[in-house]
């Protein structure tokens, strides 16, 4: 095996730029008069932007605790004030923070509101309760129903209804008028940023794929925190033309790929480096996942002629807010979309809605395509629940296996 | 008293109890899980109600489709269905309350357990003028898919006539736990947990006629005053399963006075008007019987029933107590202990586990924390 050192990718070093720009602005945003919004992932973001209130996002915040491995620790702070160690650790950690400004940032910065679409999970509903009591700030619920099956045409009209209530409460909060043109620039320079995303997420149907589902856990910040801006634009036309680049010279993610896989669910924050190191020693490249294909996924229900009442479906029919059977539909898409070999499955002790149905999919696509999968037991952040010996082993029986597939195929 | 000894046995065995009813009833059996259930709307479709509380522990077909860290309640009710013991139900209807059942009910309609099955996708908020016409356009959604299944016609009649029943038991229950409330010698605690299950379990027409009857036999009893000098105390939190918790509270000393449980207070607080469309006067029902913690009806709105009602069955103490991976019920209890705190009033809390505790290892708590009253 040839190993050749793989060149970095030069947009994340703007990426940090970015990002430090804009927990800046977010800190300072009482000097320079602005407002600033928590909100959840899954939200609505773009009336906030058109409102010029900075959007906080504390899911991102709980990666980023994640990835600087204070999370046991502020887990176990949580777990002193008396929340269970059962409950997501995202929520824990950032509950934690807030009282003693904890974190590798010190602490978000205070909110002015705070704002939960509950399209990812009922904990956030629960979370955002706890900061709303503690910060004693406005809180606007948009409960988008789940889709089992179908978004229902009550569930449409209530959806709708609730984004007029989400303006009236914005300009409530502010003492400001929305402005109907700003949201139309806004929804536009989302949905091109999404779709540039999308781009950049495609380009992993090259062989060797340019990028991994780990460079896409990083550069998601993004289209997560600065959907709507021009900056969140810039950025990603950048890194497209870079990893274009990196296709025509053949660049991989990984020096030798021979197995191509599947990621879902949320990243094991402490690990990435790792696990990024581990399938690369076996030659495996993680070339998708489900999360961060997540904040494109909806593209099909937004118009961009009607961005905020199209905004309903969208928001509503994202990935975790629909059955486990569209959700294995979407996967299955995937494989053949990225021309996948095996599916490795996080099953995520903090995660519910995303980890209860795992087994079900996992036998869906065995069925409909024939295609292996390996689970991993782990936590996003809270790392007293992974077990490096054993995820290890896992990882390498499972890689034997595929192996076994690969050169069955062959001869 | 013979309907405590019906009380008891479907309590017992709800299975059995419901292999009989399937037997010799001609109404078939609608499961559920949740106090979000409109038990109106499955009786006039003609269908019995039939609450669903799982197996306990030897869960082991569940394990290949749900992981360890999700609460027994949700696993012990796919067991069952599994093992082949839920052969009795037509259906099942899935309320969208937690994370956990959202994703049961899925698996649930994968593997097609039962012939009928239905989400109902409540809002998650309670408190708005959105959410409540939402609200009531999916107990319709719910209405014509019962009917199109069962190839009939709800009228405005028949669930006239459920509501008049529901209210009925309602009322029943109502009146016994606030006569035991005030006197709670007059009914062992065990014996009032037995009706409390029951309810979700028995006939409802018969059950309202019993529950009456029980009402009326305790009328008189007692001697209508609060001070037996026996510790009060208040029972908070979600499902509970532990099937001697009014007992084991007995025996240690004190005596459970009021709850705030999905299976007690909250399944049968609030009427619904008899007055009003029926549909409408449901959903008013949801939006101001006491609140689930996976909904929404402002940020201290539990913290306050609670308080309420600890002042109001003037109670020493409360014992919280939900099931282990609980999230809505886990997230709402540091807030709920503060409320408590501010105003002076113990509590303790035990999480319900895979494996339950034993008897004595649990009176001794109890008798610890009731000391320290
Ligand atoms: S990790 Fe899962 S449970 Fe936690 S906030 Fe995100 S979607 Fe919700
Ligand atoms: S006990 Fe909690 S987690 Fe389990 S079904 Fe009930 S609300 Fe959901």
């Amino acid at each position: 095996m040839e190993n050749k050192e793989i060149p970095k990718i030069r947009a994340v070093k703007r990426m940090k730029e970015i990002m430090t720009a804009y927990y800046i602005e977010a800190k300072t945003a009482r000097d320079s008069g602005k407002k600033v919004a928590w909100i959840t992932s899954g939200g609505p973001v773009e009336p906030l932007i058109a409102m010029d209130i900075i959007p906080v996002y504390p899911e991102n915040h709980g990666a980023m605790i994640g990835a600087s491995k204070m999370g046991v620790d502020l887990c176990q702070k949580a777990e002193a004030m008396g929340y269970a160690p059962d409950l997501c650790s995202y929520a824990r950690a950032d509950i934690a923070c807030a009282p003693i400004d904890g974190g590798p940032i010190g602490g978000l910065p205070r909110p002015d509101m705070l704002i939960c679409c509950n399209n990812i999970c009922g904990t956030v509903l629960k979370w955002y309760e706890v900061q709303a009591r503690f910060f004693g700030v406005p809180l606007f619920i948009l409960d988008t129903p789940f889709c089992h099956t179908a978004f229902t045409p009550e569930a449409k009209k209530y959806v709708l209804c609730q984004i007029k209530e989400y303006i009236q409460f914005l300009e409530t909060t502010t003492g400001r008028q929305f402005d109907h043109d700003r949201i139309k620039e806004v929804g536009r320079l989302s949905l091109q940023a999404q779709r540039l995303w999308q781009a950049v997420l495609d380009m992993s149907m090259n062989k060797p794929a340019p990028l991994s589902a780990f460079d896409a856990f990083f550069h998601l910040a993004l289209i997560v925190t600065l959907r709507g801006t021009q900056i969140a634009v810039d950025y990603y036309q950048e890194l497209l033309a870079e990893i274009r680049e990196r296709v025509d010279k053949g660049i991989g993610a990984i020096p030798t790929e021979r197995y191509r896989l599947l990621w879902d669910n949320l990243p094991v924050w402490y690990r990435t480096k790792w696990l990024s190191e581990k399938f690369s020693s076996l030659e495996a490249c993680l070339v998708a996942d489900t999360y961060t294909s997540a904040w494109c996924g909806s593209l099909k229900y937004i118009n961009e002629d009607n961005f905020l009442d199209s905004m309903a479906e969208g928001y509503s029919r994202i990935y975790l807010n629909i059955g486990i059977d569209e959700m294995a539909k979407e996967i299955i898409g995937m494989i053949d979309k990225y021309q996948v070999d095996g599916l490795v499955m996080h099953s995520n002790r903090s995660c519910k809605p995303y980890s209860f149905g795992q087994y079900d999919i996992q036998r869906i696509i065995r069925e409909q395509t024939g295609i292996p999968s390996l689970i991993i037991e782990a936590d996003m952040v809270d790392e007293r629940n992974f077990s490096e010996a054993q995820v290890d082993t896992r990882i390498e029986a499972f890689m034997e296996l595929l192996g076994g597939n690969k050169t069955a195929l062959a001869g | 008293m013979d309907s405590m000894q019906t009380f008891r046995e479907a309590v017992a065995n709800p299975l059995a109890y419901a292999e009989e009813y399937h037997r010799t009833k001609d109404r078939p059996l609608m499961g559920y899980l949740c106090s979000y259930a409109p038990e109106e709307l499955i009786l006039a479709a003609g269908l019995h109600p039939f609450r669903l509380f799982g197996a306990r522990g030897n869960i082991h077909r569940a394990d290949a489709h749900l992981q360890s860290y999700c609460c027994s309640l949700v696993r012990g009710v796919l067991e069952e269905a599994l093992a082949g013991k839920l052969g009795f139900l037509a259906g099942v209807i899935f309320p969208h309350t937690c994370d956990s059942i959202q994703r049961l009910s899925d698996i649930w309609r994968l593997q097609a357990i039962t012939p009928f099955h239905a989400d109902l996708v409540l809002p998650v908020k309670l408190n708005t003028e959105s959410a409540k016409i939402y609200l009531r356009e999916v107990l319709s959604r719910l209405k014509s898919e019962l009917e199109a299944w069962r190839g009939i016609t709800i009228t405005e009649d028949d669930l006239r006539g459920a509501i008049a029943v529901m209210n009925r038991v309602r009322r029943g229950l109502q009146d016994i736990f606030e006569r035991r409330s005030v006197s709670p010698g007059i009914l062992s605690g065990a014996d009032l947990q037995s009706i409390a299950r029951a309810s979700f379990l028995l006939d409802r027409r018969e059950l309202s006629d019993q529950l009456a009857r029980i009402g009326d036999d305790l009328r008189g009893k007692g001697n209508g005053t609060v001070d037996n000098g026996r510790k009060r105390l208040v029972l908070a939190g979600g499902f509970c399963d532990l099937p001697e918790i009014y007992g084991i509270i007995e025996e240690a000393g004190a005596d459970v006075v009021g709850d705030d449980l999905c299976t007690g207070a909250r399944a049968y607080g609030g009427m619904i008007d008899e007055d009003k469309e029926p549909l409408l006067a449901m959903t008013e029902r949801y939006l101001t019987r006491p609140c689930c913690p996976a909904k929404h009806q402002g940020l201290t709105g539990r913290g306050e029933h609670l308080l309420r009602l600890v002042r109001e069955k003037e109670a020493d103490g409360v014992v919280f107590t939900w099931l282990k991976f609980c999230d809505p019920h886990a997230f709402d209890y540091p807030y709920l202990k503060a409320f408590l705190d501010q105003a002076g009033i113990p509590s303790l809390v035990l999480e319900l586990e895979d494996q339950l505790p034993g008897e004595g290892q649990l009176q001794t708590r109890f008798e610890a924390f009731i000391e320290t009253i």
